[in-house]
């Protein structure tokens, strides 16, 4: 145990007195946090459009104006020509184009299926998508309305509306800050613990001090918790600035336990550290144990379903998700900020995290060798 | 305690390397011990098995009774290692770095003054500076500290003299015969031949086995050919010369003058002179000398080749 503590002093005097890294540590996930908790959004503001409107008549006029009223929709110019709208969106100025043949008011007058066209830059298909969906939804709004009227001016037919109620549960208005920040916040963690970890030890290789603490009576367990706890630390207060900031700037109310999610954060970050400490063992340089830490990093976390749900992969890769600790925290934390779960709730899963957590520093431990 | 270090058939290779070939050696309890060779001899392989840090291949060693690979445990408390490379921590301050090593060796500086006082009243002008930032003879001095800060029974120190100054390194050497009074074995590995005359025995090296195993006196005292120093101007152009006489039996270039021994036990040096003549080399300075551990080291090392 006194062996502990010295190693454990001497880790935190290096990390303090390291000038460069300090900031690295503290600062930037705060930067980060609110940076990418804005950036990383998928709501759609500012959608430039181009109307090509053939037709002048007042339907196609109204349409136009409810896309202008909209505030996701910029209308920036109107023209009669396909030719200019595609040049536009060739520069990469208007992101869309709504084209209007000529007629479409009679149609609309004469009840019949009146047409819209629509060209969606599909560059950035996720954003196509949205665009899509955006416009759509405009589109049917201006339906409905158009088919109440209708059905006042002729009240002979009958027209039958279906209109779908919905609401989101956990996250009412669908806000994407509440969805994003518990997700950026196990990022942020994740790449302190991974990478310091990884980095630890191989550098004391680098450097040669290793050589004088092999020579010691230090046990393997012992350096090995040393080097843990001071990032497990690290890993606690970033989560703690992280949740502060969640709470008290972004005002997003925390429903579930903070205990809970400390629980959670500490077995996650044993097992994402023992992942770390595993590289800095298998590794002779810190150039090496960068890249792989990096690869496993991009894996998990673009598996992880922080930005794309994990339930439209592939089968083989949701199997695959089962190794990754990043898509059970992403999901135990959104499970407790939002919906307020609580410890059973939540159970499974720290279980899994638990085992995982246990056997990947077991295999650490075990490969770090004193005697090579 | 009785603090000896005995190896036997002691073998390690890397790969198709082989790095230790059957070392047998036994350093006396109190012993100042040199390992002298150039590098890749194998001194480091030596002290990386001694030190528990390598597996042998095959053989076994034991210091001070505890057998190397078994009771590991017990030789890394009684053993003070100091690598051929700094390995301290250059972010902490010296001071830091030894109350760091006496703390997982269970032990306060204090209670171990004793044992390094005349070192660290050297270092301790620059107790708060971090070990990065001192000089390398300092660096070295530290480094000394901190292996001996627990007291140990052997000492195993790798080539603690390379890259230090003469100055630095004459005090090291005083700094080790102040330890050897103290009791402690001592293992120094040295690429510099002339270190050899300050241990009480050495052992030469080359390509993993040991040549000869001896008092300094006694190694010279081994070299039973007369040994002659030439000066020319063209100190290439004798060396090629001397290369080309039919009765040499070795030549080699020692800074500005040439080393030269001759098969012959009758030799006559006029005739030698008269050859070096024939060849348009008139004023080449003769004389007799006493051989020096690198000479004896030369003639080994030239044996051990021609026998293979």
């Amino acid at each position: 145990m006194r062996t502990i503590k010295f190693i454990l002093q001497k880790e935190f005097l290096q990390i303090f007195r390291n000038k460069s890294m300090l900031p690295v540590i503290f600062v930037m996930p705060i930067i980060q946090l609110c940076v990418l908790v804005f950036a990383a959004t998928y709501e759609m503001k500012n959608t430039n459009l181009f109307v090509v409107d053939k037709d002048l008549s007042s339907h196609s006029r109204e349409l136009i104006s409810k896309f202008n009223g909209s505030p996701f929709f910029t209308v920036k110019d109107i023209d009669f020509s396909i030719n200019n709208a595609e040049d536009e969106l060739l520069k990469d100025d208007v992101d869309a184009i709504l084209v209007f043949e000529n007629g479409f008011g009679k149609l609309v007058d004469k009840k019949e299926p009146a047409e819209v066209q629509v060209l969606v830059n599909a560059i950035d298909a996720s954003a196509a998508g949205l665009y899509n969906a955006y416009i759509l939804s405009v589109i049917q709004e201006y339906n409905l309305q158009l088919k109440a009227k209708l059905q006042i001016v002729g009240k002979d037919n009958g027209i039958h509306l279906v209109q779908n109620t919905y609401s989101f549960l956990f996250n009412p208005e669908m806000k994407y800050i509440p969805y994003m920040l518990p997700g950026i916040l196990v990022l942020l963690v994740t790449v302190i613990g991974l990478f310091l970890s990884a980095m630890n030890v191989v550098r004391e290789k680098e450097i040669g001090t290793i050589e004088q603490i092999n020579v010691t009576p230090i046990k393997k367990y012992q350096f090995l918790i040393g080097k843990l706890i001071p990032f497990l630390v690290i890993g606690f207060f970033e989560l703690g600035v992280g949740l502060l900031l969640a709470a008290f700037v972004f005002k997003i109310p925390i429903l579930g336990s903070v205990w809970l999610i400390y629980l959670v954060a500490f077995v996650y970050l044993l097992t994402i550290l023992g992942i770390g400490l595993l590289i800095s063992t298998q590794t002779d340089t810190q150039q090496q144990a960068m890249f792989i830490a990096w690869f496993f990093m991009i894996i998990f976390i673009m598996m992880s379903g922080l930005f794309t749900p994990t339930d439209s992969m592939p089968m083989w890769g949701q199997k695959l998700n089962y190794l990754n600790p990043v898509a059970y925290f992403i999901k135990i934390i959104r499970m407790i900020m939002l919906k307020g779960s609580g410890f059973m709730d939540v159970a499974k899963e720290l279980g899994i995290l638990g085992v995982y957590a246990v056997s990947i520093l077991g295999i650490a431990v075990n490969r770090y060798r004193k005697v090579a | 305690m009785n603090s000896t270090v005995s190896i036997n058939n002691l073998s390690k290779s890397y790969g198709d390397v082989s790095a230790l070939k059957e070392i047998n050696l036994n350093i006396k309890s109190g012993e100042l011990f040199g390992l002298i060779g150039p590098d890749g001899a194998g001194k480091t392989t030596l002290f990386r098995l001694l030190a528990t840090l390598l597996l042998p291949d095959s053989g076994s060693a034991a210091l001070c009774g505890f057998e190397m690979v078994k009771e590991y445990r017990h030789i890394r408390n009684i053993l003070g290692y100091m690598p051929g490379k700094f390995s301290l921590y250059q972010d902490l301050t010296v001071l830091e770095n030894l109350n760091f090593f006496a703390t997982v060796f269970n032990t306060r500086i204090e209670d171990n003054m004793d044992m390094i006082r005349d070192i660290w009243v050297q270092i301790e002008p620059f107790k708060d500076r971090p070990a990065g930032k001192l000089s390398g003879g300092m660096k070295q001095k530290l480094a000394l500290c901190c292996a001996l800060i627990h007291q140990p029974k052997i000492l195993l120190l790798d080539e603690p003299t390379t890259g230090v100054d003469a100055v630095s390194r004459s005090e090291f050497w005083q700094m080790l015969k102040g330890l050897k009074s103290k009791g402690i074995t001592i293992v120094v590995a040295t690429p510099y031949m002339d270190e050899a005359n300050l241990c009480e025995r050495v052992a030469l090296m080359q390509s993993g086995e040991i040549l000869s195993l001896d008092s300094p006196s006694g190694i010279i005292a081994s070299f039973e050919k007369d040994l002659y120093s030439f000066e020319a101007k063209d100190t290439y152009q004798l060396l090629l010369n001397l290369r080309a006489y039919p009765f040499v039996n070795s030549v080699f270039l020692f800074g500005q003058s040439v080393h030269y021994t001759d098969v012959r036990d009758d030799f006559v040096l006029s005739d030698l002179k008269d050859y070096l003549k024939s060849k348009g080399q008139d004023h080449v300075e003769i004389k007799q000398i006493a051989a020096g551990i690198e000479d004896c080291f030369m003639a080994l090392s030239q044996q051990n080749t021609v026998q293979k």
